[in-house]
């Protein structure tokens, strides 16, 4: 499980050839070793959450480079930028995005149908996902029925089905109370301690300030403005 | 062969995800089912109904003669002299040649044409009458009533019903009222050595169009028609009713297509969210069409289903009482039988690919154009 991303000179506009372009994300140049937790920190429209879909293949740069592992992923076809969304990051969007209408057990079952594993070897992983979030008794309860936070854990569970070596979280406590987003931590140091690569976008202090976070990069108008190293547990 | 097998299993997987998601929608994919089902079972129902009936008329014109004359005075059918038949029976190839009386007679009492004929074997007694289904229907009539009708002479001439055809002895008996020669001659006035046409039996089919140009050329005052001839203008009498029936319901047909398409072509933005969060988890464009193309198959293959199953049984189960009026009959009898059930492959096989393929790309065009653009915007 190794992941190293490496942006160059990443811009990303909004109504481009058009008056009223917008550039949310405005020259940037970081790199995310492999392992550990970053949080991109900044105001609403800072641009965190564009710099996420460009890391996690959900969108491309408008111009500069986006490198997995020494390789240039932001000028691949869509078919390999769909294998790595699929195998390489997973993703907790603010809003979780389950599917409705469908159970626990099915939502968190979704990104392996590609790849079409054996139906029973599937369930096993995905109920023992479930039980590791302990959320198992409500494996086939429709998502329509959940609370925020059981909400969350499906979609972390949904997020790690195909094993991948990064989790991104768009504002993960943006929706649930302390002593929720204090349980999301602990998931977060375990996911840590396994060696995945998690990247967080938050305005939370209290995710900011979390003795889990290896390191925090405030954004603002879509420019790194600090990059800090912050106390974090030893991983492992 | 594990590719094979995960092939299959992936397929296996969006076939249960498409009817999981069509179960959500059940509504609006009960609505397409049932608008678009109802177009299908119109359509097959014309189909059905013209195919078996062409279907009819080719069994009856099998017993048909090869060749029948027609004496043409003015450009009218007139009757033919027994001379003509001597003349003919002199052309090499012709076995047979038989006198015809038909006829047609209105009766005012149920203001419809009956068809008088006098059937080829004299097993019909003088003053006694075999009838068709739907005349005995319409006069209430049974075996042993009587009958009676005024002839070209004014006389009201009686008949007594000796038999009433079968029900299922076809489209053209409907009507029919089976008389013996004298009576057939009294009422119309038709006198001896007179007849409505004549019959040919020509056993070599290859010298059908040699014997009928010798006909024309024997008796230039005649008309020879072919059974070929017959065929044709059976065929081609159903397929205008078919077109007739058609025509005022094409309208609605073009209205409901239009409500399908759109229906099919629009997606909501349910759909679309949907399409991005499948996207953003790491499937392909090809996965999201794969999975839209199961669930548009499914639902016009069962509407093609549904609708074929409900014409089959509209017009061989029920005798299609929607198309019944337009598309049978000759005349105001309508016959009642049920049609023998003759189904053309081409044409079913053709009202399928008119039917499904539409609706699968109406269905794909714009799912493609929501999968091939980026997954971003559910992050928002």
């Amino acid at each position: 499980m190794n992941a190293r991303v490496e942006l160059r000179g990443v811009r990303k506009a909004f109504h481009e050839d058009r008056p009223n372009v917008f550039w949310a994300v405005d020259g940037i140049d970081l790199v995310l070793p492999a392992g550990g937790v970053t949080v991109l920190a900044g105001p609403s429209g800072s641009g965190k959450t564009t710099l996420l879909t460009l890391i996690g293949c959900l969108a491309r740069p408008t111009e500069g480079r986006v490198r997995l592992d020494g390789r240039d992923i932001s000028g691949l076809p869509e078919p390999f930028l769909a294998a790595l969304r699929r195998q390489t990051f997973g993703f907790v969007f603010q809003r979780f995005n389950l599917i409705r209408g469908l159970t626990v057990l099915d939502n968190v079952m979704l990104p392996a149908y590609p790849l079409g594993p054996p139906h029973r070897a599937l369930t096993r992983r995905a109920n023992a996902a479930l039980e590791r979030l302990g959320i198992g008794h409500r494996a086939g309860a429709l998502v329509e029925s959940l609370s925020g936070g059981e909400a969350q854990r499906t979609a972390i569970a949904r997020a790690l089905i195909n094993d991948p070596a990064v989790l991104i979280a768009d504002e993960p406590t943006a929706n649930l109370d302390t002593a929720l987003s204090l349980a999301f931590l602990d998931i977060v140091s375990d996911l840590r301690a396994e060696g995945r690569t998690l990247l967080l976008s938050s305005h939370d202090p209290l995710v900011r300030e979390a003795s889990v976070v290896d390191r925090a990069v405030e954004l603002r108008d879509g420019r790194v403005v600090a990059d800090h190293e912050t106390r974090a547990e030893p991983a492992g | 062969m594990t590719e094979w097998r995960s092939t299959l299993a992936r397929q296996r997987y969006l076939l249960d995800f498409t009817v999981a998601a069509m179960k959500r929608r059940r509504a609006r994919n009960l609505g397409l089912l049932l608008v678009y089902g109802g177009m299908v079972f119109l359509l097959a129902s014309v189909l059905f109904y013209t195919g078996a009936l062409k279907h009819e008329a080719g069994l009856l014109l099998a017993e048909a003669p090869e060749i029948v004359v027609q004496r043409m005075v003015a450009g009218r059918h007139d009757l033919i002299p027994e001379t003509h038949a001597e003349t003919l029976r002199r052309i090499r190839g012709i076995r047979a040649v038989q006198g015809r009386l038909w006829g047609y007679h209105y009766d005012p009492v149920v203001r419809a044409n009956y068809t008088l004929l006098v059937p080829p074997s004299d097993d019909i007694a003088p003053g006694t009458t075999v009838i068709g289904p739907a005349l005995a229907r319409a006069r209430g009539a049974g075996i042993g009533d009587v009958l009676s009708f005024r002839g070209h002479d004014g006389a009201l001439r009686a008949f007594r019903i000796q038999a009433v055809l079968p029900q299922e002895s076809g489209l053209v008996s409907a009507d029919l009222f089976l008389v013996a020669e004298p009576d057939f001659r009294a009422l119309f006035g038709v006198p001896a050595g007179q007849y409505t046409d004549l019959a040919l039996r020509i056993p070599n089919a290859r010298e059908i169009q040699t014997v009928a140009e010798k006909v024309l050329e024997t008796l230039p005052d005649s008309r020879p028609i072919l059974r070929e001839e017959m065929l044709r203008t059976y065929d081609a009498v159903f397929d205008w009713r078919s077109a007739l029936v058609l025509l005022p319901l094409s309208g609605a047909l073009l209205a409901f297509a239009i409500l399908a398409w759109e229906k099919a072509s629009g997606l909501s933005a349910d759909e679309r969210r949907e399409i991005g969060i499948l996207k953003a988890v790491g499937w392909e464009t090809g996965d999201v069409l794969a999975m839209k193309l199961w669930e548009g198959g499914l639902l016009s293959l069962l509407a093609f289903l549904f609708g074929t199953a409900a014409a089959y049984w509209h017009v061989f189960g029920l005798s299609a009482p929607l198309l019944a009026p337009v598309m049978q009959g000759w005349s105001v009898l309508y016959p009642a039988f049920r049609l023998t059930p003759a189904i053309d492959a081409t044409q079913l096989l053709a009202l399928f690919f008119l039917t499904v393929l539409p609706y699968l790309a109406a269905t794909l065009v714009p799912v493609w154009r929501a999968a091939v653009t980026d997954p971003d915007e559910v992050m928002r």
